[in-house]
């Protein structure tokens, strides 16, 4: 049967065919959908993790107890889930463990574009890289046969044209006959001491060698020769761009990234007049066969930095620029916090206030953006709490006042409890504000342990942040309703000008959240023509519900108009109109 | 250099339904035989940034975007982003846009304002183009929210495909509550 499926969800099927019982992640984009599918089979237990670490651990539990198992991550989140994979790389595997890292080339939704394919590497770990949605679903089945057969974690790299991007894929059956999970002693290759692991990594280092001997005969690895002039090494998406690109040229197309198959490189060199290597990202590929001692042409006219493209192929290869239409400049249409948002009168409180915000990832990094323009800094996930306290220690005592640390409920999870931990021990005198929407909102509402719910949509135990700050010791905890801006303005001026650490926790859930009884829709709002003056205050929270109608005189005078469609009656604009001219609207 | 590929390009503001036309318009492809993909940004995109869809079909297909000035089809959804996404098109294209302005922030707020004549200008570059009134065709099929439909239906009659793939794909991807006004949608769309 035929279906037509985006990388990610091929990725999961991939997973249910190859006799998968565990699938654990922390969303992020591009990668988030493939736990979102994986749930739909009944087999695979899939669970959200409160971060990448614990992600993989569950996933390392459920090989050593002898099930397969899958773990799923954005690219960033390798680094947080980096320090059990390389020792992970020594103990090798029970059952298959398959590691999927989804690289996000162009930062569609991320803060950098590291290259996971120097992980692999980094971590003596096999990878293999799918070219479309059918290779994700075969490559996923076929990681997992090779994960046992060669007795380590194998990785699985994407990137957002390949998770995102849907292509048709032949279905198979689930794999049947593997061996019943159970309990099985084996110290000597599980207990990573110095005396074991000593043994265990010259056990790593042949497996390279072994994997790359093989290459040349596993089906992954693909010589396609056509016109011999010029010969390109490729891989991934980037694959299809060269047979559109350049549809004579000869092509070696690796699906294991790592380690390479080094005859088969120096076999498809000596056939080729000019070889070429296509890669996105860093020159992975190009750096390992120019010191194997073969010339090639790779980085030299191709980017480093973004996305590649047809058209960037075809100007690194001094093709004709394909004629179209000039570009007009028109304004542009960035992403903005939804109508309702409970992040939007904190924001416009924190400007007010002239706070210096240490910022986090989420929806509300958009804080930083015009007209709320309050987050200063954004490095990573959970850093904010940190990176207030670092501020607080070399500022004088009247700007450390001003010092605020911003953080979701997902983001304090996955990384922010240590860095609350730290202000307290280290008695930063630092603001944290912790905006609890109940969700993990960016990467499209996923649950998390303050949700009250699984991924498998079971109910759980919600996690109390009033009383997690308890146990952290913050003694001053305020509980605030964010649509108030006089509680909000009120409550952040006490807390940022206590010279202690203290924490305010925001109660009010995402406009987004589909489950019943956590958001409601309040009466729509609606601006009295007669009342407004046009003083543009209202424009200062920047709600897209929020319109500035020009008088169309050619004068700079105007009024603002609420679309009701798009108003969820959150109140935050009433209390900005200075002549109440913003109410509920008459039915 | 892409031989028999059609390129089709959908593009609007996030949470217009361009993702939901991408599927019925690639599963009517695939039922009518042929290879294809389709490739879009999720992300932060849903938070009312710009979207582009793009969707490739034919014998074989490679890349899942479409290459810049090859596409045969603009598909827009809004006017200033279907004007942001015409270099995208080949010289001589097909436009075929909703007659619908949705501000970005910095409109919103005052700041800029919205473009005027941008379908006049699409059509001086773009002859063939075909202006449509999605919402008020949506409000005559029964729900505001099927303009999506309706453009879809009129895209559908540029393609040489066969009208009960599309029929079967909107049965297959759309929820069986919504389905007999999005048919009346799609035709509503397709009679243009």
């Amino acid at each position: 049967m035929k279906e037509i499926l985006s990388g990610n969800e091929a990725i999961a099927r991939g997973a249910y065919e190859a006799g998968c019982r565990v699938a654990c992640a922390y969303p992020g984009t591009p990668s988030t959908e493939i736990l979102e599918n994986t749930v739909n089979y009944t087999e695979i237990n899939s669970s959200w993790a409160p971060n990448e670490k614990v992600a993989l651990e569950v996933a390392i539990g459920a090989s050593f107890g002898g099930g397969r198992a899958l773990c799923t991550m954005k690219h960033v989140g390798v680094n947080v889930a980096a320090d059990p994979l390389f020792t992970l790389s020594y103990t090798g595997v029970n059952g298959g463990l398959v590691l999927v890292a989804a690289d996000d080339p162009e930062m569609h939704s991320s803060q950098n574009e590291q290259d996971s394919r120097n992980y692999a590497k980094f971590a003596k770990v096999p990878m293999l890289e799918p070219a479309d949605s059918q290779e994700c679903k075969e490559f996923t089945r076929l990681a997992f046969e090779l994960s046992e057969k060669y007795d380590t974690p194998v990785m699985l790299r994407t990137c957002t044209r390949i998770s995102h991007s849907k292509s048709v894929v032949e279905l198979g059956e689930r794999v049947t006959g593997l061996p019943e999970p159970k309990l099985v002693k084996n110290a000597p290759k599980l207990v990573m001491l110095p005396g074991n692991a000593r043994v265990r990594h010259p056990l790593v280092e042949e497996r390279l060698l072994k994997l790359s001997a093989d290459g040349a005969t596993l089906p992954y690895n693909r010589m396609e020769l056509r016109d011999t002039a010029i010969g390109i090494i490729t891989a991934g998406v980037c694959y299809n761009y060269v047979r559109e690109v350049l549809p004579q040229a000869s092509t070696l197309k690796l699906g294991m990234v790592h380690p390479l198959p080094r005859d088969m490189i120096r076999e498809f060199a000596a056939t080729v007049d000019k070889l070429y290597i296509v890669e996105e990202l860093d020159p992975f590929i190009e750096e390992q066969v120019k010191a194997m001692g073969i010339a090639a042409i790779g980085k030299e006219i191709l980017p480093i930095c973004g996305e590649l493209t047809p058209g960037r192929l075809r100007a690194a290869f001094g093709l004709p620029e394909i004629a179209s239409a000039t570009p007009e400049k028109l304004p542009g249409r960035p992403p903005n916090m939804c109508p309702g948002c409970p992040h939007r009168g904190v924001f416009y409180t924190l400007n007010q206030l002239k706070a210096y915000v240490t910022g986090d990832i989420g929806c509300y990094t958009l804080g930083f953006m015009p007209p709320l323009s309050a987050m200063d800094t954004c490095i990573c996930m959970g850093a904010s709490i940190g990176m207030a306290t670092g501020v607080t220690k070399v500022v004088s005592p009247e700007e450390q006042k001003r010092v605020v640390a911003v953080i979701g409920d997902s983001t304090f999870l996955h990384t922010g409890i240590n860095g609350l931990m730290d202000m307290v021990y280290n008695q930063s005198p630092a603001t944290v504000i912790i905006l609890d929407n109940r969700i993990t909102a960016m990467t499209g509402r996923q649950d998390n342990p303050a949700s009250g719910f699984t991924l498998m949509d079971d109910p759980t135990h919600r996690i109390d942040f009033p009383l997690l700050c308890k146990a952290l010791g913050v003694k001053h905890i305020r509980v605030i309703n964010p649509f108030d801006l006089d509680e909000t303005r009120r409550v952040l001026q006490e807390e940022m000008n206590r010279p202690e650490p203290s924490v305010i926790i925001t109660d009010r859930p995402c406009v987004l959240v589909k489950r019943e009884g956590v958001f409601q829709k309040g009466a729509v709002y609606a601006v009295s023509a007669e009342a407004c003056t046009g003083c543009r205050a209202c424009l200062k929270i920047g709600c897209p519900a929020i319109e500035w109608r020009p008088a169309g005189d050619g004068s700079k005078k105007g009024k603002a108009y609420i679309d009701p469609l798009l108003c969820t009656g959150c109140d935050v604009c009433r209390q900005l109109c200075k002549f109440g001219a913003i109410g509920e609207a008459k039915q | 250099m892409s031989g028999q590929i059609t390129n089709i390009l959908l593009v609007g503001v996030g949470g217009q339904g361009i993702l939901l036309a991408s599927e019925v318009l690639s599963e009517t492809v695939m039922l009518a035989g042929y290879d294809v993909k389709k490739s879009e940004i999720h992300g932060m995109s849903q938070r009312g940034g710009s979207v582009v869809s793009h969707v490739r079909y034919g014998k074989e297909v490679f890349s899942p975007i479409v290459p810049e000035g090859e596409g045969d089809i603009l598909f827009g959804f809004e006017l200033m982003e279907t004007c942001r996404s015409l270099s995208l098109l080949k010289p001589g294209g097909t436009v075929i846009a909703n007659d619908l302005r949705i501000s970005p922030p910095s409109i919103l707020m005052g700041q800029e304002t919205y473009p005027e004549g941008l379908a006049e200008r699409i059509k001086e570059q773009f002859p063939d183009f075909l202006l449509v009134d999605g919402q008020r065709l949506a409000l005559e099929a029964g729900n505001p929210r099927t303009a999506n439909t309706v453009l879809l239906g009129a895209v559908s009659k540029r393609l040489d495909i066969d009208e009960a793939y599309w029929l079967q794909a909107l049965e297959k991807m759309v929820p069986a509550k919504a389905l007999n006004v999005n048919m009346k949608a799609f035709l509503l769309g397709r009679s243009l």
